[in-house]
């Protein structure tokens, strides 16, 4: 039994994590490395906004509109206020706002994604483990869906739902029915490849032993099935949350997004735009920098953990 | 003069876990003429020698020692370049699978007269009429005809017959062949290997084959030499190492092998190496509830099983096309009884073994199991206890486990299923059961890739024995597997019937086997059972044409030492 308790010990399993071939690529990889560290820099910093960010961009006691347009670095001309990245037309720390920022352009793009895996990986297991009739309707959904860019299906939902929410809950309920426009317009990918990866375990011996046993078909497909599906359903959730991201801040920066009253990186570069061509570039260009380096971050990782579970592909 | 000379050659593959030397110091000659067995199991290092023969080893794998000659030539330190060169022109291979070695967008004349052309430097036409002769030479009807077809339209004996020939395009001196008939029939290997034969013969080339099975090498090698881990263990003319052998593990591996003539009790376990993997059948039998049933009745009766797969499907029910798998199969299996079922490939044998489990729907007949129809999915109840009283062990020990599930997982989930035990005393049962098969209660907690073959399997019989079962049907349990541990699979699957008097269905296309391990055989061909014997009847005196052509193509082993069997 002792050597039972032994492997089940957490430091032996930290170490046998530490060990595997995933980790080991890991360590190896400077791309995967830096893009990890970017990725964990820039989230922790937006979820700890309230105490990282030097203001509180939402707190009008601590804005000054006397700071408004005040270069990065330089002090102002009247208060003589510093600001490392500059303030906006109404005196409010750029880096708190991008803080603050960030973290609706994650919490949307995780929520999102979420949402997209759950109903993909469901409707992708069920078509392809059931195949006929079943298999033709949802495949051919997504099909229909898929000659649709994302952003028009994600636009169209956003429209639709707008359309039907009260006058008075519209603010309230926007960045919920932000997050279910752009999950619903990324599930096919994920269906698309969970049904392909679920044609093939399908077949395999250990399905056939566990419908032997008399399992149901429900948990055939979710007890056994789903657990050997889920690696490329990582990789493509990686990318997809850099897809989420840049989609919610396209919709933000079209103005159908969140409400101004939240601004995200997406609102914040739309706002910033106005004040490009009067010289004010540090209100655009600094949300832009910050929204380009957490997409391309979490892109390489996805990248990166797609070659590392798939050797092959190299 | 020696054609092919390999020295001390050592091969290894660096990686983070340390240097791994699939081959150390092994040592090898070809003569013109000469069919050198190379042999050995899995990991022995015997497909690697082919390789760096050819200098196809995959990296980061390199020669780090030792030197291979080419009719005195040493190649075994040429460039890429010098390589190519050499490779397909003087030194050619054939691969296990005719499939994947034959491109399927050319048809087969286009594949052969670009080989030609490159090596012998003919025209058009000139090569075409050696492509038409090679051909007709590997044995293909119609040749002329044939150049024009594509690799899918030739059936699979006849593709490895196109990629001898493509090997022959060059009129090399040496062939290397790796694994060539595993993957084909026992009628097709027959006829390939003579071919082989004949080729070595006639034109007086050299040939290395590699294979794990015995019975090819015994029937085809001029010489042999054993390899074990990266190692030559024995070596010399066939005669020699299969009658006489000297080194204690080809003593174990031919020991192994089951004999196509004689019923062994028990096969011999003249272990080497690795340690010996107990199998506590008393524990098992202590614990057995045994179900009495009557000797006289079937345990389980078939009768007109019928199941059709649609090939070409159309909305017009007429319209569709269907393969009969199964044609009107009935037979009785008495209790305690190991009933043999044995066919060629697509005989519909594994298709009779699934309509019994209920994995496939049923087009026609019935399944009575003790005395009660177990065939109609809409009886629920007896459905249920049926799946409690049957079970299975897969061919394929790698995709018969979930790989992402631990092994405690897996052998209770039939356990869990049934609400047989529960919590901690499903817990104790499971390591009473890794105990009992020989893996140890700490395999509980690992996943199925950190184990090998053969223990795999053990896992499956766990798992097959969780919910004490009354039947169990084996379907090519031991094909995947090393011949050492067929033979401790076959054991454990011996005592398992004589110990808890379980009934069995044993599906094999390998006769030898199927000899030592059934009471009763039907033989199947195209879906229809043929002939249903006793063994000893069967391979005594067989009564139908097709089983008598079978018994003359197994391979016969003769001359193999009978050193430590028990008859």
């Amino acid at each position: 039994m002792s050597e039972l308790q032994n492997t089940l010990s957490f430091g032996n399993r930290l170490k046998r994590t530490w060990n595997s071939d995933l980790c080991w690529r890991f360590r190896h990889s400077p791309v995967a490395i830096i893009s990890f560290a970017v990725t964990l820099l820039l989230v922790l910093s937006a979820v700890f906004a309230p105490i990282v960010a030097p203001y509180n961009p939402f707190d009008p006691g601590s804005l000054n509109l006397m700071n408004g347009f005040t270069p990065p670095s330089t002090p102002n001309a009247f208060t003589g206020d510093q600001f490392l990245l500059g303030t906006d037309d109404q005196g409010r720390d750029i880096l708190s706002t991008i803080l603050y920022g960030m973290r609706i352009s994650l919490f949307v793009g995780f929520a999102a994604v979420s949402l997209g895996m759950f109903i993909g990986v469901t409707l992708g297991l069920i078509a392809g483990y059931f195949g006929g009739i079943i298999d033709a309707i949802i495949m051919r959904i997504a099909d229909i869906q898929l000659t649709f860019p994302s952003i028009l299906v994600a636009l169209l939902i956003f429209g639709v739902a707008k359309g039907f929410t009260p006058v008075e809950y519209r603010d309230e309920v926007a960045l919920w029915v932000l997050i279910i426009a752009i999950g619903l317009s990324d599930w096919v990918q994920f269906a698309r490849v969970v049904r392909g990866a679920t044609l093939v375990e399908k077949n395999k011996e250990y399905v056939q032993a566990a419908r032997l046993i008399g399992r149901s078909s429900g948990s055939i497909i979710f007890g056994h099935i789903l657990r050997n599906v889920m690696s490329p359903v990582l990789v493509i959730a990686t990318i997809s949350l850099a897809l989420a991201i840049i989609a919610e801040a396209t919709l933000s920066f079209l103005g159908v997004g969140v409400p101004p009253t939240q601004p995200s990186l997406g609102t914040l570069i739309r706002i910033g735009q106005g004040f490009l061509f009067s010289g004010e570039w540090w209100i655009l260009l600094f949300p832009a920098v910050t929204l380009l380096s957490l997409a391309l971050a979490v892109n390489l990782m996805g990248d990166w953990l797609r070659d590392a579970l798939n050797p092959k592909l190299k | 003069m020696t054609l092919l000379d390999i020295q001390n050659l050592t091969v290894e593959y660096p990686s983070r876990h340390g240097v791994f030397k699939a081959v150390s110091g092994a040592s090898l000659t070809v003569e013109p003429g000469e069919i050198h067995g190379l042999v050995g199991e899995s990991g022995a290092g015997k497909s690697t020698i082919g390789a760096a023969i050819m200098g196809l080893l995959e990296r980061p794998g390199h020669i780090a020692g030792g030197t291979i000659a080419f009719k005195s030539d040493l190649i075994s330190g040429l460039d890429a370049v010098a390589m190519q060169d050499l490779r397909g022109k003087k030194i050619s291979m054939i691969f296990q699978d005719p499939l994947t070695s034959l491109n399927p967008l050319l048809t087969v004349g286009e594949q052969l007269m670009e080989t030609i052309s490159l090596h012998l430097g003919l025209s058009q036409n000139a090569a075409q009429q050696r492509a038409t002769a090679l051909l007709e030479r590997v044995g293909i009807p119609d040749p002329a005809l044939r150049l024009r077809q594509y690799p899918h339209q030739y059936s699979g004996g006849m593709r490895q017959r196109v990629v001898i020939a493509l090997a022959l395009c060059s009129e090399p001196d040496v062939i290397i062949a790796d694994e060539p008939t595993t993957a084909l029939d026992v009628a097709v290997q027959a006829q390939i290997l003579d071919l082989i034969k004949d080729l070595a013969r006639e034109r007086q080339v050299g040939v290395i084959l590699v294979t794990h099975d015995m019975g090819v090498i015994a029937d085809t090698t001029d010489r042999v030499t054993v390899m074990y881990r990266g190692e030559v263990v024995e070596s010399g003319t066939t005669a020699q190492v299969m009658g006489a052998p000297n080194h204690a593990y080809t003593k174990s591996l031919i020991a192994a092998v089951p004999r196509p003539q004689v019923k062994l009790k028990r096969f011999s376990q003249i272990s080497y190496g690795g340690r010996e993997t107990r199998f506590a059948i008393e524990d098992i039998a202590r614990n057995w509830t045994r179900v009495e049933t009557q000797a006289d009745t079937p345990l389980l009766s078939v009768r007109n099983l019928e199941k059709r797969f649609p090939i070409a499907k159309s909305i017009f029910p007429g319209h569709s096309t269907y393969l009969t798998a199964v044609d009107d199969v009935s037979f009785d299996i008495m209790p305690g009884e190991v009933f043999g079922v044995v066919g060629e490939s697509g005989s519909g044998k594994s298709t009779v073994a699934r309509l019994i489990s209920g994995l496939y729907p049923l087009d026609k007949g019935t399944v009575e199991f003790a005395g009660q129809i177990v065939s109609d999915p809409r009886d629920k109840a007896a459905v249920m206890q049926f799946r409690r009283d049957i079970q299975m062990i897969f061919q394929d020990p790698y995709s018969s486990l979930n790989p992402r599930m631990r092994v405690l997982d897996i052998i209770a989930e039939p356990i869990r299923h049934h609400k047989i035990l529960s919590g901690s005393a499903l817990t104790k049962r499971v390591h009473e059961l890794l105990e009992q098969v020989g893996l140890g209660a700490a395999a509980a907690a690992k996943f199925p890739h950190e184990f090998s073959g053969g223990q795999r399997q053990r896992i499956s019989i766990a798992r097959a024995l969780a919910t004490q079962p009354r039947f169990l049907i084996c379907d090519e349990p031991t094909s995947a597997l090393d011949v050492s541990i067929q033979a401790q699979i076959l054991n454990i699957l011996k005592d398992l019937q004589d110990h808890l008097g379980l009934t069995m269905l044993f599906i094999s296309h390998d006769l030898p086997v199927v000899r030592q391990m059934c009471d009763r055989v039907a033989v199947m061909q195209k879906g229809r059972l043929l002939e249903l014997q006793d063994t000893e009847t069967l391979f005594a005196a067989p009564q139908t044409d097709y089983t008598k052509e079978l018994l003359t193509l197994m391979p016969h082993l003769e001359g193999l030492s009978d050193e430590g069997l028990d008859i």
